[in-house]
């Protein structure tokens, strides 16, 4: 765990000094907004259309992050030097996943509200707990999928198109999950919680595939 | 690209590999510090046969390549941080090899503001941060001027204590350095021989 809290912690810190993904993937999302509310032609959106503008909007701003996730590393040896070192090498998965979840939290924390002001009908307050809880268990899909496909794409040259190629299947389930989930909570009067059965199906599909990172990302750094 | 290459290195000694460009010295030092998987043949470092032992060897190897291995926005100072956290050293170890290659007064600047001769001897700092038993030197000179060099010296050359293997465009001085000299033409063995047996001719062909 310190290992990883140590990649971390270097990541975070390379982040602030360059400000290279972050404030692109927020900019990325508030113009998307902007482009729907008037590609929509509408004032307001709520319910599924809600829902959905809202997951793909994440989804993409987070390709952002995931093209960049081990850039540094491959471009100024970060790999090398951590495979010289005596290290679980799964600590990198668990760094660089925690790191994109924290990306995508501070996204969100910009995006959403502005989301609420550009597009959304209903007002966020009632619904918010669900919908950070929603936001949550897509987030982990989308940093432990992300982290995966990203390690493997940094490693070939067409990098830049491995990452939706693989990844954006990979993540359907989870994708559909957060859309489902995210519906009811932006309709209209709707639900102050997201239906059960799309929560339990991201839990499930974030321990699977959390689970099955673990197992194969040993083999993904090998030569 | 190597092929039929055989040689033993006793601990403590140290084998300089000489050769053209693109002859096979780096991807040697790559398989020995396991960065590279070889298709064949049997490469074992202290006694470990790779890559299936390599995580027994891991963390006893210094790695010294073209490539410094140091985050360009992070300074120095973080870099060997980050560095000897991942090895386990104390920070102390840090600020010991900043003072030893003189780079303490430019520890806090980032990386890409540092001239080519300090990256190189912060890489050194880094290299040997957790005072390996094998250095595996690539160019290790490489941007250093000479005053940079003697400050070097002690920590990568023969006082290390380290069995070195080393690769060098400089022949006289790798000879200089070396207990045994490996030459690779065309990724095959073209001499292997202790230095006052080297054949200066077969060291200028190599180069030819």
């Amino acid at each position: 765990m310190s290992t990883a809290l140590t990649v971390l912690r270097k990541d975070l810190l390379l982040e602030l000094r360059g400000l290279e993904t972050l404030p692109a993937m927020v900019l990325f999302a508030i113009v998307t907004f902007v482009i729907f509310h008037f590609g929509l032609n509408r004032d307001t959106i709520d319910g599924q259309l809600a829902a959905g503008v809202l997951t793909v909007t994440l989804l993409f701003a987070a390709m952002l992050g995931i093209n960049r996730l081990f850039v540094a590393e491959r471009e100024q040896g970060g790999f090398d030097a951590f495979l010289l070192a005596p290290v679980d090498r799964s600590a990198l998965l668990v760094a660089k996943a925690t790191a994109l979840f924290l990306f995508l939290v501070v996204l969100e924390v910009i995006a959403v509200p502005a989301f609420g002001l550009l597009l959304l009908g209903p007002s966020l307050g009632p619904p918010l707990l669900g919908l950070i809880a929603v936001l949550a268990l897509g987030n982990i899909a989308l940093a432990v999928i992300g982290t995966l496909v990203s390690a493997i794409a940094v490693q070939t040259r067409a990098r830049d198109l491995i990452g939706p190629i693989i990844g954006l299947p990979l993540l359907l389930p989870a994708l559909i999950g957060m859309a489902r989930g995210a519906g009811p909570l932006l309709a209209t009067h709707g639900a102050s919680w997201p239906p059960g059965r799309w929560v339990a199906i991201l839990a499930l599909y974030d321990v699977v595939f959390a689970l099955l990172s673990y197992a194969v990302f040993d083999f993904l750094l090998e030569d | 690209m190597l092929r039929d290459v055989s040689v033993q290195v006793p601990a403590g000694s140290t084998l300089a590999v000489l050769g053209r460009n693109g002859v096979g010295k780096s991807t040697l030092l790559r398989i020995l510090a396991t960065l590279l998987r070889p298709h064949a043949g049997d490469v074992l470092v202290f006694g470990e046969a790779l890559p299936r032992r390599a995580f027994a060897v891991r963390g006893q190897l210094g790695l010294l390549s073209h490539d410094p291995l140091l985050y360009r926005d992070l300074s120095g100072r973080e870099n060997l941080v980050y560095h000897a956290r991942l090895h386990g050293v104390g920070a102390e170890r840090v600020e010991t090899l900043l003072d030893a290659v003189g780079m303490r007064p430019r520890a806090e600047e980032p990386v890409r503001q540092l001239s080519r001769g300090m990256v190189q001897r912060l890489a050194v700092c880094r290299a040997v941060l957790h005072s390996p038993r094998l250095l595996l030197l690539d160019e290790p000179l490489a941007n250093l001027d000479p005053a940079a060099t003697e400050l070097v010296a002690p920590l990568i050359g023969r006082g290390a204590g380290a069995t070195r293997v080393l690769t060098s465009h400089d022949p006289q001085a790798a000879l200089a350095e070396a207990d045994l000299v490996l030459g690779l033409e065309g990724g095959r063995v073209a001499f292997l021989a202790t230095p006052d047996k080297v054949d200066p001719v077969a060291v200028k062909r190599l180069y030819a």
